[in-house]
């Protein structure tokens, strides 16, 4: 039985933003299967009493002072864009054509 | 000795003596790598004016009576995933090229303090995902020893260039081994410095509770200067340890183990394991035993489960660090005809810009992080990195520090593993759980293996802020291989 189907791939893929072509599901719905299996042994670990870390040190909070400091111009800000108008950062349209 | 097989410490004396400038050093290193990259492919970026400008300019500090420290005038070639605001920063991704950033990262800057000449940029596998360097969008980069083979990753650019000669030092990023790894493979030094040590602001994001920057160098201490150059706690940066760094240089001055309790992980061997990586790892440990140390054998039970625990998290992070991949702010955008909607734009902008490797990662981070599966899987790869805690704990309470091999194989070849994703992991078996755990590791040459002539790498791991006690047994070992051998092992290796 496979631990991850090509179905399940296709949804992860539109969940990640990534529009795939129909071999290339195809050829990671195989391996993903795999990885799956393979990763899937932690679940074998008794751990039903530990603690999850989600890092390896003991961390708190940081805060810093809230002190004016100098930033990216709008140049700087904007000067890896794909498009710019007017300062701003130009993008495709986000909401339906219906709204 | 020409300038480009001297080490990094006497070529920062010369500097500072006067007795060779920073240009000269760095002229001598550009004429390498037109002599030699052209076969090796380490570097993405090189751009000789830059590199001299920057070298004038230490002379200049010099000349003032600056003393910005001991590796002023020396080149280094800077991994491809750190920010640099005067070359193209790429992560060695299609949907990066070209990119500028508008600011350097807290490493680049140290580096240009500490009067570092930054040579160019070193090729890497895509965010720094993978142990081969051949998941670049920018072409494979081949061993110096051989090559056919890889040069480790992700760091292989970083590593080709400093055992091809092209570079006395270069810096590199350890996220499962990435250091390391390629490190042994190529028989030069890599380190792993603890987690927080050095800064991770500009540096692009893969798995941010992972991510370190560390050096590589062809002797300890050489690696120990690189890294005091530009560790330290960061502002930037609020995983960064408001701490003094470790005495890592002058720990890498005093080569001695004797009553050092040196601890054998014995999870690590057997099965996968390559004979000749196994001989010579063995004869290191005679080799520690010899210098005074006391060997024991040490159990980390869950180290077993290391990789598995690794491969939730590390894709868990990168599928949310990488959502930053929008289409929308900097980088590449595809088909943005006027018609589609900004999503449409987005998923085919990262179905173009992103490379197979860095797909895989997204989908199953995505897959261990959705609802109904998350507790199965990250949730429990987390319990899991508790226990690999507790399990160097434990064993830091009957030793000082643990040794393994680097990694199970030596350089394999290129193509072999490009395909199969599994394969391709286990190259990080024995360097991930100081990922999970965030102490120190550091991975020197130990020989080479009987079935193919190739490097072998002893890894080293000490606690957290234990790095001098990687560099103090590197030391030892360093020189007492190469008294044996009558020289570094990289001595041994083809001339190109």
């Amino acid at each position: 039985m496979s631990a991850i189907t090509r179905d399940e791939v296709a949804h992860l893929a539109r969940l990640s933003r990534l529009a795939l072509a129909d071999d290339e599901l195809d050829h990671f719905a195989a391996q993903l299967d795999q990885i799956v299996g393979a990763v899937a042994r932690v679940s074998e670990v008794a751990a039903e009493d530990i603690p999850p870390s989600s890092h390896a040190l003991p961390l708190t909070n940081v805060f810093r002072p809230d002190e004016v400091r100098p930033g990216l111009s709008p140049e700087g800000a904007l000067s890896g864009a794909p498009a710019v108008e007017e300062d701003r950062f130009r993008v495709p349209r986000i909401l339906g054509e219906e709204a | 000795m020409s300038l480009i097989h001297k080490t990094a410490a006497e070529l920062g004396r010369l500097v500072a003596a006067r007795e060779a400038s920073a240009v000269e050093v760095a002229q001598a290193h550009l004429d390498r790598i037109a002599e030699v990259d052209g076969e090796i492919n380490a570097f993405l970026h090189v751009e000789a004016e830059s590199v001299l400008a920057q070298a004038r300019a230490v002379d200049e500090r010099l000349a003032r009576g600056e003393r910005p420290g001991p590796l002023a005038g020396v080149p280094v070639a800077h991994k491809d995933v750190f920010a640099t605001a005067d070359m193209p920063t790429t992560a060695g991704s299609k949907i990066l090229e070209g990119w500028r950033p508008p600011y350097d990262a807290t490493v680049t800057r140290r580096l240009r303090e500490a009067g570092l000449v930054i040579l160019g940029k070193t090729n890497l596998d895509e965010f720094a995902m993978g142990s081969s360097t051949e998941n670049s969008a920018y072409g494979v980069t081949h061993n110096p020893w051989d090559r056919s083979r890889i040069p480790g990753g992700s760091s292989g650019g970083s590593s080709a260039a400093v055992s091809a000669y092209e570079a006395p030092l270069s810096t590199g990023t350890d996220t499962g081994g990435s250091i390391r790894q390629p490190a042994a493979v190529t028989g030069i030094v890599g380190m792993k410095p603890t987690y927080g040590g050095s800064s991770r602001y500009g540096l692009i994001a893969f798995a941010s509770s992972l991510d370190t920057p560390g050096p590589f160098a062809r002797n300890v201490l050489d690696a120990a200067l690189l890294q005091e150059a530009f560790s330290g706690h960061d502002p930037l940066d609020s995983t960064s340890i408001d701490a003094p760094v470790p005495p890592v240089a002058e720990a890498a001055r005093q080569a001695d183990v004797a009553g050092l309790r040196v601890g054998v992980v014995k999870e690590f061997g057997g099965d996968g394991y390559q004979p000749g990586v196994l001989a010579r790892f063995h004869e290191a440990v005679e080799l520690l035993e010899s210098l005074g140390a006391k060997v024991v054998e040490v159990s980390c039970p869950s180290f077993t489960y290391a990789l598995p625990a690794y491969y939730l998290i590390a894709p868990s992070e990168c599928s949310s660090n990488l959502a930053r991949f929008d289409a929308m702010r900097y980088g590449l955008r595809v088909g943005d005809d006027g018609t589609r909607s900004a999503e449409e734009v987005m998923a085919l902008t990262r179905a173009a810009g992103f490379g197979p490797e860095v797909k895989r990662r997204i989908m199953l981070g995505t897959y261990a992080l959705s609802s109904g599966y998350y507790d199965a899987y990250y949730g429990q790869a987390q319990k899991v990195r508790t226990l690999i805690m507790r399990d160097f704990e434990a064993a830091f309470h009957q030793v000082d520090v643990l040794v393994s091999p680097t990694t199970p194989t030596t350089a394999f070849p290129i193509g072999e593993r490009a395909d199969d994703p599994m394969a391709m992991y286990l190259a990080d078996l024995c360097t991930i759980p100081s990922n999970l755990a965030g102490n120190a590791a550091i991975s020197v040459p130990c020989g080479l293996a009987d079935e193919d002539g190739l490097p072998v790498g002893l890894q080293i791991m000490a606690p957290v802020l234990g790095d001098d006690r990687c560099y103090r047994v590197g030391a030892a070992v360093e020189k007492a291989y190469e008294s044996r051998w009558g020289g570094p092992l990289l001595a041994k290796a083809p001339a190109l």
